[in-house]
């Protein structure tokens, strides 16, 4: 079919720009590097302070931004799929706010300091609060019917982000390390910080795409998706799970950064229409895109010193929407 | 036909509402309305709660008053210390927390209700963060009082809605559009107010995360008439297109040929919803969860088809009176900002109706 | 209508209801006026022209049935009747007036419109919905007078529905529910009254039973407008056809008059024949098919 070969085109094009914003990555920064010195600095590893940026700080940086990158924008789509709701975004089922209220947590009782112990604390923090927002949303008539499960996730997402700023506002030293850890960063990002999270925005990954198909059967609505044969409860259980993996992950690993997960599943759908296999393919070339160039940015701008990555994506992204939106092409969300 | 004296006059057959309702009917037919039973009792109860609460939280604090002295100084009855910690201390703060959580509450029953989302809210437009984004300049760059931020935080807010209606503006006002540049631009906005928290020292950055949760710790009479005249007109405003927010729920064309007028009615609703959430942040900063969940809360209760606005401003009320008390004793002397007690206490009661509802089916 | 077509009518309703009807609308469809008219009106939508200079005349206590082929521009015609699609040229006259000149509320007052697609608010009982269709007649201190209440449960008789008057419209299939907004719109108590597809999504048990209060309602005075997709019940029922294609109006007139086997094949591309309905003596369109005898 002609559309599904302009669609494979426009995802070799997306995957290109790809790999040239990963070079730029590694060769950007406080100290600009040759492209010509990269590939050995890979390979031929010789402990020069360029290869030491290199290896060292900045390829576990970009390696980490990618599978991050990944891991909201695949969380995104899926949550859209599931909850059948455009405004959606990861966040809506507390993953941010449970991750954050148990960073919290840890930083005030347990006086955690390095990111290394952040990781374990927002993760768990992620996984529970998604947990009971399903646990919450699936009583009643009718199971985690999207309407509740959207609820349910604002609720708690309040609750905790409620306590959460209480115990902040009270004591001066957990406010200072939230606010740096609430801005979202990829500076300082080290092999272990990626060996960590890895695994499990992998496991995520094949579970999303895993389930691309049965959200497609049912975005038509749960009759005409049973009809077609899919399994709702499990779909949406394994899905949950897939946002939690993720979702939970990418905050562990780089703190909160919102709007890729909310916005590049729209483009995405604007680019190759309804059909989640597509989306999905999409989303996970274009979100690390985004979130790589915002990072590049943020190393540049503010040069020797850098901004957070979580402050310059809106930046980046926003402006792209706004003009997506006023041409005439565009349909609804 | 045998005609029997002794049967009681035929009355008109009643409709059955599936709820029970009454009619009132006053000056030979002049006035008339319908009301739900049901929602009538919620509305009263919540009311009645929301003002014992109101007497409770003028007699707690430092120097505690008991409840039949609140009762009058309320009355004019006394005066000397008790008159002027209950009168002149206390009570512009408990009538606000009144006035704004009724005033909160009605703003999100009217964006859930345009937007037919659970979900909607002001913000959707971008409101609360550019209000944000204008408090914190004025905190943070030019070091402004009480009235400074609130000027703030309404020219943010302002010009933010405007620039989004702006970035939506294509010969019309398309719906998503307005939704997605809404998006846009709060998140825009969002990531310029986490810099400057990060970049401002840590008092100031801290002093400027209070009046983000938003707090009522600074109110005196001074802030109350402005709040009480806007509300009245805005109320005014409302009273005449109130009932056109449910004709609208039914679909465009379903309303229109009720002669609903669409965009007129549209714009007229969300004017008055964005002034009510504009008029609580001048006062109070944002206090973001009650506009989201006090419709919700009320129309669970209320068990009715539409949110409504008066359910919905009474459990406004209550929520942020109720909410104000746990701020200011929950940690004694330390007080609280009140928008991170109803974010709390609004969600867990939020959440308690969700789980409670397997119950019911 | 005038005073001796109604005799002739009610005389002759035990012999041959449809075609005394018939008869007298013709004559009286030439003699009385038309209310809503169409007056070389050019309508579309963004880009796209669906008619051009087409000129309408609804006539007043006929049962009007548009029909046609997909895309043919009747929706799109009743649409610009109801206001709710204003014409790139020319006018809809509603009583001698531009229907646009009007208040929204005073056109809600005397014509009514059933909507293709309608949503009921979560929740909302029948009685509630029904309720909602006296609005352009309340005013912020008269919400409910005696009035309102009694139109209501007329509404709710006339269709049917008294019964199910307390239950929720979400639980309601189909058939009921198309009943209940044909009482919302009935509570209106308009004089003239447009339906755009009515009984589509309807079994046909349910379809006849409305199409049989449409008919009732027509009798008892009321103008009536329908987009109907079934050329055998427009035929049935219909006091004044109009067929359209392509954005033009082909025939118009008494289904007896107008509907050939030529007229059909024209229309719909459709070869068939057409018989006299044993029942109702009104013309049947009988598809030839690929099985046809020769």
């Amino acid at each position: 079919m002609a559309v599904n070969r302009y669609r494979l085109l426009g995802l070799l094009a997306a995957i290109s720009a790809l790999v040239l914003v990963l070079w730029l990555s590694l060769a950007m920064g406080s100290k600009d590097v040759d492209f010509a010195a990269l590939w050995p600095a890979i390979t031929a590893y010789d402990g020069s302070p360029e290869h030491v940026i290199i290896h060292d700080l900045r390829l576990p940086r970009t390696v980490t931004g990618v599978v991050v990158g990944i891991a909201l924008g695949l969380s995104g789509a899926l949550i859209q799929a599931l909850t059948r709701n455009p405004l959606a975004d990861p966040g809506i089922l507390g993953v941010n706010a449970g991750a954050g209220f148990f960073v919290v947590l840890g930083v005030a009782l347990f006086g955690v300091t390095s990111i290394q112990e952040y990781i374990w604390f927002a993760f768990a923090g992620a996984v529970v609060a998604t947990v009971a927002v399903y646990f919450i949303g699936s009583r009643g008539r009718g199971g985690a019917t999207p309407l509740r499960l959207t609820l349910a996730g604002v609720a708690l997402g309040a609750v905790l982000g409620g306590i959460s700023s209480g115990i902040t506002l009270l004591r001066p030293a957990v406010f200072d390390s939230m606010r740096s850890w609430s801005a979202g960063t990829l500076s300082n990002r080290t092999w272990e910080i990626f060996t960590t999270v890895a695994p499990f925005i992998l496991v995520g990954t094949v579970i999303a795409l895993a389930m691309a198909r049965p959200l497609n059967a049912m975005a038509m609505g749960d009759d005409t998706a049973r009809s077609l044969g899919a399994n709702i409860v499990r779909t949406r259980a394994w899905t949950i799970v897939s946002v939690t993996l993720l979702c939970g992950a990418a905050t562990a690993a780089a703190g909160p950064i919102g709007f890729v997960g909310l916005m590049v599943p729209h483009v995405a759908r604007w680019i190759v229409g309804p059909d989640q296999r597509w989306i999905l393919a999409y989303t996970l070339v274009l979100s690390p895109v985004l979130l790589l160039v915002s990072d590049i940015l943020g190393r540049l701008i503010l040069r020797p010193g850098e901004m957070q990555v979580g402050i310059i994506t809106a930046f980046v992204g926003a402006p792209v929407l706004i003009w997506l939106i006023r041409r005439r092409k565009v349909s609804s969300l | 036909m045998r005609t029997d004296l002794a049967t009681p006059v035929q009355r008109a057959p009643v409709i059955n509402f599936g709820r029970r309702t009454v009619a009132i009917r006053r000056f030979g037919g002049r006035v008339s309305l319908r009301v739900d039973v049901r929602t009538l009792v919620v509305t009263a109860v919540l009311l009645a709660a929301a003002l014992a609460l109101a007497v409770v939280a003028l007699g707690l604090g430092e120097f505690s008053v008991a409840v039949p002295d609140v009762v009058s100084a309320l009355l004019g009855q006394s005066s000397g210390a008790v008159n002027m910690v209950v009168v002149e201390w206390r009570l512009p703060r408990v009538l606000l927390a009144l006035l704004l959580g009724a005033a909160m509450g009605v703003s999100g029953a009217i964006f859930q209700s345009l937007t037919r989302n659970a979900l909607g809210s002001p913000d959707v437009i971008g409101f609360n963060t550019g209000a944000y984004t204008g408090a914190l300049v004025v905190i943070l760059l030019m070091g402004g009082g009480y009235f400074a931020v609130s000027a703030g935080a309404l020219v943010g807010g302002l010009v933010t809605a405007a620039l989004v209606y702006l970035f939506a503006y294509k010969k019309g006002i398309q719906g998503f559009r307005l939704i997605i540049a809404g998006i846009a631009v709060s998140a825009m906005l969002a990531s310029v107010n986490t810099f400057m928290i990060l970049k401002a020292s840590l008092e100031q950055a801290m002093s400027a995360a209070v009046w983000g949760a938003g707090s009522l710790n600074k109110i005196t009479w001074e802030q109350v008439l402005p709040v009480v005249v806007v509300f009245a007109v805005l109320l005014a405003v409302l009273s005449l297109y109130g009932r056109r927010l449910g004709l609208l729920e039914m679909g465009d064309d379903a309303a229109r040929a009720l002669g609903v007028r669409l965009e007129g009615s549209r714009l007229v609703l969300a004017v008055v919803g964005v002034a009510l959430t504009a008029m609580v942040t001048a006062a109070a900063g944002p206090i973001a969860f009650v506009s989201l969940a006090a419709p919700q809360l009320a129309r669970r209760l209320t068990r009715s088809a539409s949110v409504g606005m008066v359910p919905s401003a009474a459990m406004g009320a209550f929520l942020l009176v109720a909410s104000d008390i746990v701020a200011q004793n929950l940690f004694a002397p330390i007080q609280l900002p009140v928008g991170v007690v109803t974010v709390s206490i609004g969600g867990c009661y939020l959440v308690w109706l969700l789980a409670r509802e397997v119950k019911r089916q | 209508m005038s005073k001796e077509l109604k005799e002739f009518a009610l005389t002759d309703v035990l012999d041959d209801p449809v075609g005394a009807k018939a008869a007298g609308a013709g004559v009286a469809g030439a003699i009385a006026g038309a209310r809503l008219s169409a007056e070389n009106v050019s309508l579309g939508y963004a880009g796209r022209t669906v008619s051009e200079a087409l000129d309408v005349r609804i006539p007043d206590g006929e049962f009007t049935v548009i029909v046609g082929p997909n895309a043919c521009g009747k929706s799109t015609l009743l649409r610009a009747l109801s206001r709710l699609l204003e014409p790139s040229t020319g006018s809809v006259l509603l009583d001698g007036k531009s229907i646009s000149s009007y208040g929204a509320k005073e056109v809600a007052r005397r014509l009514g419109l059933l909507p293709q697609t309608s949503i009921a608010p979560d929740g909302i009982t029948v009685a509630d919905l029904v309720a909602r269709g006296r609005y352009p007649h309340q005013k912020l201190l008269r919400q409910w007078s005696e009035a309102d209440e009694a139109a209501v449960l007329q509404a709710l008789e006339a269709t049917n529905v008294e019964g199910l008057s307390g239950r929720l419209v979400d639980e309601l299939s189909g058939g009921q529910r198309q009943r209940v907004w044909v009482a919302m719109v009935l509570a209106q108590q308009t004089p003239l009254l447009l339906l755009d597809e009515p009984t589509t999504f309807l079994d046909i048990a349910h379809q006849i039973e409305l199409l049989e209060l449409f008919r009732r309602l027509n009798r008892e005075g009321n103008t009536l407008v329908a987009v109907l997709h079934d050329l055998n019940h427009a035929c049935r029922y219909a006091t004044h056809l109009i067929a359209m294609k392509d954005g033009a109006v082909v025939a118009e007139g008494r289904p007896a008059d107008v509907v050939t086997a030529e007229l059909v094949e024209h229309v719909f591309g459709l070869p068939c024949m057409v018989i006299d309905d044993p029942v109702s003596h009104t013309p049947l369109v009988i598809p030839l098919g690929s099985g046809a005898a020769a």
